[in-house]
C-alpha cells in the first residue's frame, strides 16, 4: 500500500500523540459532565440569563462552525484554483473541516434547553427560519465534503474530484454566510444591525480554518518526526494568514466606522469599544492586540515568521483572537440593552436599561472547550483509519534539522 | 353559541343594567360585541376573524405592580433567584424622558405582533401565531435554543432556567423551554379577559382595554380610531397588537 | 488490494454509522408495540363513579398517546378547548391519593403503572401538573358572570371618558 498514491495512515506515532488524545478524551468527558450538570439543574447554573441568552457555548460553537468552513480552504484552493502546492493537504483539510463542524454542533446541541428533543430539531422545520436553513447547510456540508473526500481517495472517482471541490467551495461560502446571517437578521439588537456580518464571518473563517490546519499539520510533523511542509508551502501559508488577518481587521474597522457614522448607533459603539468593561477589554486586548497585531508581527518577521515556532505561535494567537472576536460579537451584542423606548431612560426589575452582567460559569467554558477536543479527536481518529496524511517530503529538500516546533496544547 | 353562554351573557347584562343606570344602550352594545366573539363553543378552533389586542393607557397607568402580580398568580411564574434568570412574562417599566424629565410607568409584555420575528426565526416552528393573533410558544416542540429571545425587540420572552413544580393545571411550565405572555389564551377561550386587564380594571385604574381589533364595534377599536396610539419600535414594522396611548 | 481494503473500511464505517443511527432512532421511538400484557391499574374513586373512560378501554390502552398528542396540537396551536382527550381531564379523573405528594390526588400511580411495565418514560408531567384540581376552588378565580359584568361596566365607562 501507499505506493500508488502519496498518502498514509497515521501509524508510527509516539507516546506524545497518545497523551494528547487521552487529554482530549478527558476534556470531552468533562464537557459531557458539564452538559449533564447544566441540563440537570437548569441553565441558572450558567452565566446565561434572560438577557444574555447565548453564552460561552455559543461563542465556541460559532467559532468552530466558522472555522470548519475555513478549514476546507486548503482543499478548495487546490481543487478550485488548481494550486498543486496545496493538493497534498486537501484530504486532511477536508476531514478537519468535517471534524470542526461536528465539534461545533456538539456544543450547540448540548446547550439546548431540551437536549432530549433532538429528534424534533431534526424532523420539524420552519422554513422561514435561517436557523433551520443552517441545519440543512450543516448536513449538506457533511455530505458534500464526504463525497469530495471520496472523489479524492477513490481512484475511479478522481476525475470528479474537481467538481466536488467546486461544490464544496460554493457550499462553504453559503454556510458561512448562513452562520453570519443568524446574527445579521436580528434587527432588534443594535450591534447586529449591519450587513457586514456575513462577509466578516467569511473572512474570519479563512483565518480560523487555516490556523487550525497549520496547527494540526505541525502537530503531525512533531509526533511523527517527519517533515510535511516544504519551505514554499510555509511561505504560502504565512502569506495567506497575513492577508486573511488584515482582511478581518479591515472589515471590523469598516463595521465599526459605519456604525459610528450613524448617530443612532453611537451608544452601542461606545459600549463595545470604550465603556462596556469586559467587552472593550476583550475587543482591544484579545481580539486586536493578542489576536491580530501580535500574530501579524510574528508572521511578518523575516525569520521568525518562517519557523515552525513562529507559525504555530501565530496560529494559536489567531485562534485566541478569534474566540475573542466571537465573544465581542455574541456577548457584547446581547449585553447592550434593547432600545425599546428611544429618547427615554428606562428602568425596571427586568432587563430594561441594564447593561447585562455576564460571567461565564466553569461548566459553560468546559463544554465549549470540549467542542475543540471533539474536533481534534475526530480528526486524529480519521487519520488513523484512512489515508489522509500526505507522505513526508524528502528531507534533503528542506532544512536538515529535525522539526523543532513545540505545539503542545495546540492540536 | 351554547345556551349556557347565552344565559351567562344575559345575566351579566341584567346585573350591569341594574348597576349602571345612567349609561346608554350604545355602550351596552359595544361592551356586548366584546363577548359574543369570545364565547367560543367547545371543540371550535380560534377564528382568524378575530384579532385580539390590548390598549394600554399610560395616562392612567400608575406606579403600581397590580397587573404583574395578577399575571404571576394566574400563570404561576414567580421566580426565586432574584436575578435575570427568573421568568418575567410582564414587567413594569419606568420611563424618564431624557429632555423633559417627564416620568411614566407602563407594563411591557409580549406585544403579540402581527408579524412576529420570534415566529420567523424559530427553527422548529414552536413559536407560532394562533389564528386570532395570539403569539405563543408551543412548548411541546420548543427545544430551548433561545433564538426567539435573540429576535424579540421587546425582551418579552423568558427561558425557564430551573425545574418547576406546582404548576397551575391550565398553565403547564417546564425547565428548558421558552415562555411568554399568552394573553391568557386559556381564559380568552373560556370567555374571560386576561388576568392583568381584570386586575387593573378592578383596581379602578382601568389603564388596560382588551378586545377584538377586527371588530369595528368593539370598545378597543373605537378607542383606537379616536386617539392616537403608539406601537413600540414601530420602525421595525412588526405591527404589535398591544398598543399604547398617552405615551 | 488497496482498493479492496479501503472499500472494506468504508463498509465498516458506514455500517457502524448506520447501526448508531438505528439505535438512536429506536431509543427515540420508545418501546414500540405492545408486546407484554400490561397491568390493569387501579381506578380512582372518581373514575369508578364515571364507570367509563373517554373511549372504550381497549382503544384507550392502545391509542391514548396518539389521542393526547393530537389533542395537544388542537388545543395549544388551534385553540380547541373542551375535547375529551384533554390531559387535564385524564389527570382529574384518574388521580388517586398519593403519599409522595403529601396526600394530594395525583395521576402518577395510574399513568406509571403500565409505563413502568412497558419501559416507557413520559415527560409530560415535567410541565403539566400531575395533581388533580380538587374542590378547593381558589377564591381568586372569579365567576365568569361577575367578570363579564365588570368588564362591561369598564368598557362603558371607557367610552364615556373619551376625549
Ligand atoms: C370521566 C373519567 C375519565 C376520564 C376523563 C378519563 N378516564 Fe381513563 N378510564 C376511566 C375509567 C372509569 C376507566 C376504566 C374503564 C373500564 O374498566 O371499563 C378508564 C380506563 C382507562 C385506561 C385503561 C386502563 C386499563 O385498565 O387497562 C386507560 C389507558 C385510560 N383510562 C387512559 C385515560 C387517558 C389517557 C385519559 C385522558 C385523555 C383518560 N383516561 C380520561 C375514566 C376516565
Ligand atoms: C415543556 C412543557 C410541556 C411539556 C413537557 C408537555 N406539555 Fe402539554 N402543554 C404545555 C402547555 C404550555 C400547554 C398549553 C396549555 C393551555 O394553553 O391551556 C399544553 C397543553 C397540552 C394539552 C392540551 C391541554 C390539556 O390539558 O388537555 C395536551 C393534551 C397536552 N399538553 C399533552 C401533553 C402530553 C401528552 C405531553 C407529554 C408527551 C405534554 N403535553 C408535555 C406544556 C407542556
Ligand atoms: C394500560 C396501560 C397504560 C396506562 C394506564 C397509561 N399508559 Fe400511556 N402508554 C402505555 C404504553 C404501553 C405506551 C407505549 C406505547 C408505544 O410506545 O407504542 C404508552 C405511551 C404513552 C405516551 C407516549 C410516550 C412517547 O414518548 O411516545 C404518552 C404521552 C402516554 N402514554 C401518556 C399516558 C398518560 C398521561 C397516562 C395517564 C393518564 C397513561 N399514559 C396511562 C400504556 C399505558
Amino acid at each position: 500500500m501507499g505506493l500508488r498514491d502519496n498518502y498514509h495512515r497515521l501509524v508510527d506515532h509516539g507516546p506524545f500523540f497518545f497523551a494528547l488524545m487521552l487529554a482530549h478524551a478527558l476534556v470531552i468527558l468533562l464537557g459531557l459532565t458539564a452538559a449533564y450538570y447544566m441540563e440537570h439543574n437548569g441553565h441558572y447554573v450558567t452565566g446565561m440569563n434572560n438577557q444574555v441568552v447565548w453564552g460561552m457555548p455559543h461563542v465556541f460553537a460559532v467559532f468552530l462552525i466558522v472555522a470548519a468552513s475555513g478549514a476546507l480552504n486548503v482543499a478548495s484552493i487546490s481543487s478550485v484554483f488548481n494550486r498543486l502546492a496545496y493538493k497534498r493537504f486537501a484530504r486532511l483539510s477536508a476531514i478537519l473541516a468535517v471534524s470542526l463542524l461536528a465539534g461545533g454542533l456538539f456544543v450547540l446541541l448540548l446547550d439546548l434547553g431540551r437536549v432530549d428533543r433532538l429528534i424534533i430539531a431534526m424532523t420539524s422545520y420552519n422554513f422561514k427560519s435561517i436557523f433551520a436553513w443552517n441545519i440543512y447547510l450543516y448536513t449538506g456540508f457533511f455530505a458534500i465534503v464526504g463525497i469530495y473526500l471520496w472523489t479524492m481517495m477513490e481512484k475511479r472517482m478522481n476525475r470528479y474530484s474537481k467538481y466536488a471541490g467546486y461544490a464544496a467551495f460554493v457550499w462553504r461560502l453559503i454556510l458561512t454566510t448562513g452562520t453570519g446571517s443568524i446574527f445579521g437578521f436580528l434587527a432588534a439588537r443594535e450591534a447586529y444591525d449591519t450587513a457586514l456580518l456575513a462577509p466578516l464571518f467569511i473572512a474570519s473563517s479563512f483565518v480560523y480554518g487555516l490556523a487550525f490546519t497549520v496547527l494540526v499539520l505541525l502537530t503531525m510533523c512533531w509526533t511523527l518526526g517527519i517533515t510535511l511542509m516544504d519551505k514554499e508551502f510555509v511561505q504560502k501559508v504565512r502569506g495567506l494568514l497575513i492577508i486573511f488577518t488584515v482582511t478581518v481587521l479591515y472589515f471590523t474597522t469598516v463595521q465599526h466606522l459605519t456604525n459610528i457614522y450613524a448617530t443612532q448607533h453611537h451608544g452601542v459603539e461606545s459600549y463595545l469599544l470604550l465603556t462596556g468593561g469586559v467587552i472593550p477589554a476583550v475587543f482591544w486586548g484579545v481580539q486586536i492586540v493578542i489576536g491580530s497585531i501580535l500574530p501579524l508581527l510574528i508572521l511578518a518577521h523575516p525569520t521568525l515568521g518562517l519557523t515552525r515556532h513562529g507559525l504555530s505561535l501565530a496560529s494559536v494567537l489567531l485562534l485566541i483572537g478569534g474566540l475573542g472576536q466571537m465573544y465581542v460579537i455574541i456577548i457584547g451584542g446581547q449585553s447592550y440593552p434593547l432600545n425599546i423606548f428611544p429618547g427615554m431612560e428606562a428602568t425596571s426589575s427586568w432587563i430594561d436599561g441594564r447593561f447585562a452582567h455576564y460571567v461565564p460559569s466553569l461548566a459553560e467554558i468546559v463544554l465549549g472547550v470540549s467542542g475543540i477536543s471533539i474536533a481534534m479527536l475526530a480528526t486524529a481518529m480519521a487519520l488513523k483509519v484512512l489515508r489522509f496524511l500526505p507522505n513526508p517530503i524528502e528531507e534533503n529538500n528542506t532544512s536538515k534539522n529535525k522539526p523543532e516546533a513545540k505545539t503542545a496544547g495546540a492540536a | 353559541m351554547s345556551t349556557s353562554n347565552k344565559q351567562t351573557a344575559d345575566l351579566a347584562r341584567r346585573r350591569f343594567l341594574s348597576g349602571a343606570v345612567a349609561l346608554g344602550s350604545v355602550s351596552i352594545a359595544s361592551g356586548f360585541t366584546l363577548y359574543t366573539a369570545s364565547a367560543r363553543p367547545k371543540g371550535e378552533p380560534a377564528s382568524s376573524k378575530i384579532r385580539w389586542g390590548l390598549l394600554i393607557d399610560t395616562g392612567k397607568c400608575e406606579d403600581c405592580n397590580i397587573c404583574v402580580e395578577a399575571c404571576k398568580t394566574e400563570n404561576g411564574w414567580e421566580g426565586h433567584r432574584g436575578n435575570l434568570t427568573d421568568p418575567q412574562w410582564i414587567r413594569k417599566v419606568g420611563l424618564t424622558d431624557k429632555r423633559t424629565g417627564k416620568k411614566q410607568s407602563l407594563p411591557v409584555m409580549c406585544l403579540h405582533c402581527e408579524y412576529p420575528p420570534c415566529v420567523d426565526v424559530c427553527p422548529v416552528g414552536a413559536s407560532m401565531k394562533r389564528a386570532d393573533g395570539i403569539v405563543l410558544v408551543d412548548r411541546h416542540l420548543c427545544i430551548g435554543c433561545r433564538y426567539c429571545m435573540m429576535a424579540c425587540p421587546y425582551g418579552a420572552r423568558s427561558f425557564v432556567h430551573e425545574k418547576v413544580t406546582n404548576q397551575k393545571p391550565y398553565m403547564p411550565r417546564g425547565q428548558g423551554t421558552v415562555e411568554s405572555c399568552t394573553l391568557c389564551a386559556h381564559r380568552i377561550d373560556d370567555g374571560r379577559i386576561p388576568a392583568c386587564v381584570e386586575a387593573c380594571t378592578k383596581s379602578g385604574r382601568e389603564a388596560m382595554l382588551f378586545g377584538d381589533l377586527n371588530d369595528p364595534q368593539s370598545a378597543i377599536s373605537k378607542r383606537i380610531v379616536q386617539v392616537s396610539t403608539t406601537k413600540l419600535r414601530a420602525d421595525l414594522g412588526l405591527e404589535p397588537n398591544v398598543r399604547y396611548v398617552n405615551f | 488490494m488497496t482498493d479492496l481494503r479501503q472499500t472494506k473500511t468504508y463498509a465498516v464505517l458506514t455500517a457502524a454509522l448506520f447501526m448508531m443511527s438505528l439505535l438512536f432512532m429506536a431509543g427515540a421511538a420508545g418501546a414500540g408495540e405492545e408486546r407484554v400484557p400490561l397491568p390493569h391499574p387501579a381506578m380512582s374513586e372518581k373514575a369508578q363513579k364515571a364507570e367509563n373512560c373517554v373511549a372504550p378501554v381497549s382503544e384507550m390502552r392502545r391509542y391514548h398517546m396518539q389521542y393526547l398528542k393530537h389533542q395537544r396540537v388542537e388545543t395549544l396551536r388551534k385553540g380547541v378547548r373542551g375535547n375529551p382527550y384533554s390531559l387535564k381531564s385524564c389527570v382529574n379523573c384518574h388521580a388517586v391519593k398519593d403519599k409522595a405528594a403529601g396526600g394530594a390526588r395525583t395521576a402518577d400511580a395510574f399513568c406509571s403503572s403500565c409505563h413502568k411495565y412497558a419501559a416507557v418514560t413520559i415527560d409530560c408531567f415535567s410541565c403539566h401538573t400531575n395533581k388533580a384540581a380538587d374542590r378547593k376552588k381558589t377564591s381568586a378565580v372569579q365567576s365568569p358572570v361577575s367578570q363579564l359584568a365588570a368588564h362591561l361596566e369598564k368598557a362603558a365607562k371607557d367610552r364615556s371618558l373619551l376625549k
